[in-house]
């Protein structure tokens, strides 16, 4: 119940824009079974989210230490480098390679905040801008495909007709939901976001639970590095993940979680990854000339950020009240000067 | 609408409610100019409230509020500035790391051409500080001045602001004696150059000296106005508690002092460089033990050594099985330790969480993660304590930082009271709180020790610890240098211990 309730302005969201998008398009809604498979543009946006699902699902954990992680974008090109690779030279093994990188990449960027102090922008920043150019280095400088059914399953397999990737990361979301929520890790991990000096002096190992935080995003990063790789048969080391660190964090915001850390809801954030893929496939099926996309999304993403927010009633009343007052204000004036 | 002139500032029915409860209820002040007055009460009588509806934060619901006659209702703290109405937060809310002139000049810079004119603002700086008995480089960062300066500087930049009323809410709560004075000093000055000021504090021997009326609030409502030499401290007290306090200090029993206690704890050529010089400790089961002396003696200092918050350089502490490791403060924890600090904001509470959370942390903490404490439990153990502590919360699931600080502090002592820890070290636990919150937390003190519990009391308030310590360690310039027991414990003995080095400077050319 208490979920429901957190989440109701992301879900209300969603529907407005399903709404919105069926007007477009009204076989928005529309979902089919062919060969055995559930087809349809809401499977297509559950299928296309995957990764961005699965990176605010990490990135939940660390903003919630009021921290962030910019690497997660190039962590995805590294680790499908590595499953490229591990694949190509016949190693197999790719995904646990590439989940083993996931781990690395996350024990370096925790490592840099939680023990050597740097701040979290700066020390993911690091890997962020390095990170390409491992995953080129892994590639060799090109673009490594691979045929290996096991791998590919996880970017155009189903399972009980429904698509892999979205099997994969509503699992991944509902057992690290679970494991905050049943375990103590959740409560833990917000004492540290919001006051990390009181909780050490209260005893909880914060510097043990900020490294683990940076592990799961980076382990979130990996499993989105195997969809993205497996979807296209191969590691493009320049391109896979571009940019996507920036709407794992926007996901997470448009999820109503603060930036400044504290609680966090994972079900609000892959809320807020499934309402940034609607924008994306919505603007796509509603014929927009593609040039749009970039403006009319940025447009989408605004509104929703204001309407979400919870000073809007503030700002709207304090702006009446001073229209109100410079109204007397006049009017008193008028009066002194026409005594 | 008007009023009797001869007050600067008059209150009449002000009335304030919020869902659920009435926080001002048809509230009286009067304040003259040239007066300075007290406004007391228990924490959560209304005080802030009151403060509040005067500087424009929040909007009165009903009642009147009247400035040299003629009513007014500032909508904003700047609002309440241009009216003549200044205040001063217990937080200094000045900007460190912009200089003093840029501080005194905020929203106001002097400008030619569009530019600051720096030379001008430092010319205005200097002149708004004339009379504060302040020579200080004002193109210094604030950040390179004491709290007391910052203070100062914060009263100045008000004063010339407003120039009316000027309210000091809890100024002297991080302030040590002779900046006390200091202060003070300036809060006169003001006064003679027929200001009214309202002073609100905790302390009431600062009360006493410096005020000449004073006005109690109780659940909202005033109790009283009289003039400061008609009253004495119980009566002020009484007014506060609405009840004849038994002892405002507990009475102490001297009975237990026992050098035959058992030991608990022994620390022994325990120090660190740069922070304590090595020391010895022994700490008796179910003892309390006071550590006094000035503000950066190394009262604080010894206590983060014994949590393992710094690593000791030299010796150790051992109980009776053996070395103690108190590298960290998880370590200490586990060694049976508990640790309420000074600084409730930064090191105590976890501010977004709720009561029970705030609670349950350092139990679930040691527990770790993997074995939450099941809601129920931690339901139970809030409710046990809420109830236990007296804790004043709408109820478990209330963010911890909505509470007042007393309330505050009681939540952070539930923390640790749930560990059931052998040896607590209260860092000034009642700094910053109310009277009768005060007498609670030195109750429940005694009633812990009873049980067994030995406790390491920090405090610059020598009647608390002359009211709860078995023993008293006195500190000066980062060694132990005096041991009181018993009998010995006297305001006096303790005064003469921290002041020793000037006394023994004195003795030879007189």
């Amino acid at each position: 119940m208490i979920v429901l309730r957190r989440v109701t302005p992301q879900l209300l969201t969603l529907a407005a824009l399903a709404a919105l998008v069926t007007l477009f398009f009204p076989d928005f809604l529309r979902i089919e079974v062919v060969d055995g498979r559930l087809v349809g543009p809401i499977m297509d946006i559950l299928k296309r989210g995957a990764p961005v699902g699965l990176l605010a699902v990490g990135m939940t954990l660390v903003i919630a230490t009021r921290g962030i992680d910019l690497s997660v974008g190039t962590t995805m090109a590294i680790t499908g480098a590595v499953a490229a690779w591990s694949i190509t030279q016949g190693y197999g093994l790719g995904g646990a390679l590439a989940l083993l990188a996931g781990v690395l990449a996350g024990l370096w960027n925790g490592t840099l905040v939680a023990i050597v102090g740097i701040q979290p922008i700066v020390a993911t920043l690091i890997l962020m801008t390095s990170g390409r150019g491992i995953a080129q280095l892994v590639t060799e400088g090109r673009i490594l495909t691979f045929s290996h059914d096991g791998m590919a399953f996880f970017g155009s397999g189903a399972l009980l007709g429904i698509p892999a990737p979205a099997l994969l990361w509503g699992l991944t979301a509902v057992a690290v939901a679970l494991l905050m929520r049943r375990s103590a890790l959740g409560m833990l991990i917000e004492a540290v976001g919001v006051n990390r000096a009181a909780s050490a002096l209260a005893g909880v190992n914060a510097t043990v639970l900020l490294i683990a935080v940076y592990v799961a995003s980076g382990l979130c990063a990996a499993l989105a590095g195997i969809v993205a790789t497996a979807d296209i048969r191969g590691a493009d080391a320049n391109n896979a993940g571009l940019w996507l660190e920036l709407d794992a964090i926007l996901a997470v915001v448009i999820g109503g979680n603060s930036l400044l850390g504290g609680r966090f809801s994972i079900a609000a954030s892959v809320l807020g990854a499934l309402i940034i893929q609607t924008v994306d496939t919505g603007i796509l099926l509603a014929g927009f000339p593609s040039e749009y996309n970039l403006v009319i999304k940025a447009g989408l993403v605004l509104v929703i950020l204001v309407l979400q927010s919870p000073n809007l009633a503030h700002h709207w009343y304090a702006l009446r009240r001073a229209a109100q007052v410079r109204r007397e204000r006049a009017m008193g004036a008028a009066k002194e000067t026409g005594r | 609408m008007t009023f009797r002139c001869d007050m600067l500032l008059t209150i009449r029915s002000l009335t304030k409610t919020f869902p659920g409860t009435r926080a001002l209820d048809r509230v009286d002040f009067d304040l003259a100019a040239g007066e300075v007055h007290a406004l007391l009460g228990e924490n959560g009588a209304g005080k802030s409230t009151l403060i509040k509806c005067l500087t424009g934060a929040y909007e009165r619901d009903e009642g009147v509020i009247a400035l040299d006659g003629a009513t007014v209702s500032p909508r904003s703290t700047s609002e309440a500035q241009e009216l003549g109405i200044g205040t001063v937060y217990q937080e200094v809310n000045l900007l460190p790391n912009l200089t003093v002139a840029q501080n005194l000049t905020f929203g106001h810079e002097p400008t030619r051409f569009g530019m600051v004119d720096r030379r001008a603002q430092r010319r205005q700086a200097e002149a708004m500080l004339e009379g504060y008995g302040l020579d200080i480089d004002v193109g210094r960062d604030l950040s390179a001045f004491s709290v007391a300066i910052r203070q100062i500087i914060a009263i100045a930049r008000a004063v010339a602001l407003s120039g009316k009323v000027l309210i000091l809410d809890e100024p002297t709560a991080s302030l040590d004696a002779r900046e006390v004075d200091t202060l003070f000093d300036v809060v006169r000055g003001l006064r003679d150059r027929g200001l009214g000021i309202v002073f609100v504090s905790h302390f009431l021997d600062q009360v006493f000296e410096l005020t000449d009326r004073v006005t109690v609030l109780r659940n909202g409502q005033k109790v009283t106005t009289e003039r400061t030499a008609d009253l004495d401290r119980v009566q002020l007290i009484e007014h506060m508690l609405g009840r004849a306090l038994e002892n405002e200090v507990v009475g102490h029993a001297k009975t237990h002092v026992g050098r035959d206690r058992p030991e608990l704890l022994s620390f022994e050529n325990f120090g660190r460089r740069g922070h304590v010089e090595p020391f010895d400790l022994k700490v008796g089961e179910g003892e309390v033990l006071g550590l006094a002396g000035l503000l950066g003696s190394g009262r604080t200092e010894s206590a983060e050594l014994m949590f393992g918050l710094a690593t000791a350089h030299s010796g150790g502490a051992r109980d009776r099985t053996g070395v103690l490791d108190l590298s960290s403060p998880r370590a200490a924890i586990a060694a049976g330790f508990g640790f309420a600090p000074e600084e409730r904001k930064e090191d105590g509470i976890v501010a977004d969480l709720s009561v029970r959370e705030n609670i349950a942390l350092a139990l679930q903490a040691r527990r770790g993660w993997a074995r939450p404490i099941p809601r129920a439990e931690q339901l139970r153990l809030a409710d046990e304590y809420i109830e236990k502590l007296d804790i004043r919360t709408s109820g478990p699931e209330q963010p911890i930082g909505d509470l007042s600080g007393g309330n505050q502090q009681k939540v952070v002592l539930a923390r640790w009271l749930a560990m059931n820890p052998r040896f607590l070290i209260l860092d000034e636990p009642t700094r910053g709180i109310d009277v009768g919150a005060h007498a609670e937390i030195l109750r429940l003190i005694q009633q812990v020790t009873a049980q067994g519990m030995s406790i390491l009391v920090i405090s610059s308030e020598l009647d608390e610890l002359i009211a709860v310590a078995d023993r008293v360690i006195v500190v000066r310039d980062r060694r132990h240098v005096a041991e009181l027991t018993g009998a010995e414990i006297t305001t006096d003995t303790i005064v003469r211990a921290i002041a020793a080095p000037d006394r023994e400077l004195a003795e030879p050319s007189a």
